[in-house]
């Protein structure tokens, strides 16, 4: 049983961390019905923004837990940053063309910015600091579930909880469910619908940003690479969740966490990532729109 | 130049000098404990990003405008030099003799890559089968390419079974695997469909990567014969330069089947699955065999090239297979034009080539090659020769 339990959590953990990425995933998509190849890329770029940061003011002397609270900030601030530019120069001018070119050119954008830090920065794996403290009052738990993992679980609830309170509660969330819904009659009620997938790509590379951060010092190491690998499997979280609904990306993360977690675990490590893909052919057979995804009805 | 524009040319720079400032300046040493900084590309970055926003503003100005000019039924340059009688035989002849005498002028390293652009265009034009006429997006397109080349190896280490059985086998088990991930996935659409077949091209590899009892795991399969005919011994440069014909008469071979099949009734019924799928079934074509057929029938052709890259390289793993050959092929058919067969072949010839041409920037090629995707697709979304619809023209007729 305390096997299973620290399964249970071990893949909890690690769907909260695809659900981080599969959100900005899942936002984009809803929006303007790209798959955003480039979105694992903000994440690598969040993730070394905030390994430099934090490695240039450690240096400089500065305490702890500023260096944690102004690395976050500052990767968020420049994920952002990047998400925005990469929308505006990429898929801005594409959005009247047909959908595969923007997605190459998003897979274009993405092989962009992998070498661009490739050659700016290093091709090794660089250590990571591990940002996050151990607290002492989870001193007790601490061999159920880690602070580092408790922070990456409390951090992905706050993320979805603010999602969700801005895509429901909010003008602009709903100046976004106008857009995703309709962009012509979006633009004729008054809503700057360039300004809305602006402010969509942002808040998502943003969310991509808070995962990175919290991976990479999860796991200890970075490289230019992290974020194609960890964008295909958000990617995947999100298809099976129902591309486009945002409990659906969280959902389907957790799903792909403890579907991967309990495959290692019980039966073969070898072959972790079969058993997620097949796992995701046989759901998608059943409910080919995903778990929670909407069933298109086409008129004809 | 207005001052306007300067001026938005000013803050992209300053922008792109905020953008790229932890990226390309800092580096940091986090084993000694050393700072780097590197304040030239903090020039270099607001001067590009100055000359940048510049000249990108004045191509997506000018590109709108031709777009306002009313787009006629004319033919694009290519085709309308073809249908000149006068230019289309000595073109042709030209072509041909160029072709023959390819890997007698040029050294064996370009025959080599020439043969690599052939395996392309081959992988292309069957992967249009089920992208630019079918409209099935697939992302796993490289697993039959896979199941090609392993049904070589492993046939030959086993069975010692030559190049000229294998070849059909290849092509065979490539539409046999077609059907198998067609049929699964026939309810899915879009981008459903799309990860489903990235799972599938993954499932392959990474079962080729861990069966090592199968597949010799990741260490791969070496020492496989390149293709021979039997009485003669080649040596390494005629056993290239027959690999070299053998894949040219192929591609022809590719070229043909795919042009009789765009035209027949099948072809016909892709392209109406493509374009409607609702209105597709009301006139009684049947959904289903329309689409396990462009699975399958595409694969086969990547089962052929498999066998062939298994033999060229005469060493194979499960490297060669990863998702990024699959983005590849598919980047060659929409680079070169959706649907159209002169768009494909141009396009693999165009992005097989341009990255070893582009080994001059050695370490930059790339960081180029990514960005020529973005800005051929920015300024060309329709690929670089775009598929003309067939369309009837009313000539007028002197009476």
């Amino acid at each position: 049983m305390d096997y299973f339990l620290e399964l249970f959590l071990g893949g909890l953990t690690r769907g909260s961390i695809y659900a981080l990425i599969a959100l900005g995933y899942t936002m984009v998509y809803g929006i303007i019905e790209l798959i955003n190849f480039a979105h694992g890329e903000i994440y690598m770029i969040g993730a070394f923004t905030a390994l430099i940061v934090a490695s240039v003011l450690s240096m400089l002397g500065f305490n702890h837990l500023t260096v944690l609270i102004l690395a976050s900030v500052l990767a968020v601030v420049y994920s952002c940053a990047y998400g925005f530019t990469v929308e505006k120069i990429a898929y801005k001018p594409l959005r009247h063309a047909p959908r595969l070119s923007a997605l190459i050119s998003a897979i274009g954008m993405s092989l962009f910015l992998q070498n661009y830090v490739l050659l700016a920065q290093t091709s090794d794996f660089l250590p990571f600091p591990s940002l996050i403290p151990d607290f002492d009052f989870w001193e007790p738990y601490a061999h159920i579930i880690s602070s580092p993992e408790l922070v990456i679980l409390a951090t992905t609830f706050c993320v979805m909880v603010f999602l969700t309170i801005l895509i429901k509660f909010t003008r602009i969330g709903k100046a976004m469910r106008a857009t995703s819904q309709d962009k012509i009659m979006a633009a004729l009620v008054g809503i700057d619908v360039n300004k809305i997938i602006s402010i969509t790509f942002i808040v998502g590379s943003g969310t991509a940003a808070i995962g990175g951060v919290l991976i990479a010092s999860h796991v200890g190491q970075i490289n230019f690479y992290i974020g194609f690998i960890a964008g295909i499997k958000a990617f995947v979280a999100a298809v099976l969740g129902g591309i486009g609904s945002i409990p659906g990306a969280v959902l389907g993360s957790l799903v792909l966490g403890w579907t991967e977690s309990f495959f290692t675990g019980y039966i073969s490590s070898d072959y972790e990532d079969v058993f997620a893909f097949l796992f995701l052919v046989f759901i998608l057979i059943f409910r080919p729109s995903g778990i929670l995804g909407r069933k298109e009805t086409k008129k004809v | 130049m207005s001052f306007e524009k300067i001026k938005k040319g000013v803050l992209a720079g300053i922008w792109f000098i905020f953008l790229t400032f932890p990226i390309m300046v800092i580096r940091v040493n986090t084993v000694e404990n050393i700072i780097e900084w590197r304040w030239m590309n903090m020039l270099y970055a607001g001067v590009g990003g100055f000359f940048m926003s510049i000249i990108w503003d004045e191509l997506l100005r000018k590109q709108e405008k031709n777009k306002n000019k009313a787009v006629t039924g004319e033919m694009p340059f290519l085709q309308r030099m073809m249908e000149n009688q006068s230019v289309r035989w000595p073109s042709i002849i030209g072509l041909v003799i160029f072709v023959c005498a390819f890997p007698y002028i040029f050294s064996m390293y370009q025959t080599n890559i020439m043969i690599s652009a052939l395996i392309y265009i081959m992988l292309g034009l069957g992967l249009n089968i089920v992208i630019g006429l079918a409209g099935l997006l697939d992302l796993g397109y490289v697993a039959f390419y896979a199941v090609g080349a392993y049904s070589y190896a492993l046939l030959n280490m086993h069975f010692g079974l030559n190049f000229w059985f294998a070849l059909p086998i290849g092509a065979a088990l490539g539409a046999t695997f077609g059907m198998l991930l067609g049929y699964p996935v026939l309810r899915l659409k879009g981008d459903y469909l799309a990860i489903v077949t990235l799972g599938f091209g993954e499932i392959i590899r990474l079962v080729l990567e861990n069966w090592n009892a199968f597949s010799e795991g990741p260490s791969g399969i070496a020492n496989i014969p390149r293709p021979s005919i039997p009485g003669i011994d080649f040596t390494l440069t005629q056993a290239t330069i027959f690999i070299y014909f053998l894949m040219i008469v192929l591609v022809i071979f590719t070229i043909f089947m795919v042009n009789r099949l765009e035209n027949s009734r099948i072809g016909r019924a892709w392209i109406a699955l493509r374009e409607d799928e609702i209105a597709c079934q009301a006139m009684g074509i049947d959904k289903t065999k329309t689409k396990l057929t462009a699975f399958s029938l595409g694969a086969t052709w990547a089962g052929m090239a498999g066998v062939v890259f298994a033999a060229k390289t005469t060493f194979i793993n499960p490297a060669s297979f990863t998702i990024w050959e699959s983005v590849m092929i598919l980047c060659i058919v929409v680079i070169g034009g959706m649907g159209s067969i002169p768009g494909v072949i141009v396009g693999a010839f165009f992005l097989i080539l341009m990255p070893e041409y582009l080994r001059a920037f050695s370490e930059y090629r790339m960081l180029v090659f990514g960005a020529v995707l973005v800005i051929m697709m920015v300024f060309r979304p329709g690929g670089l020769i775009a598929n003309v619809r067939k369309t009837y023209q009313f000539k007028s007729s002197e009476v």
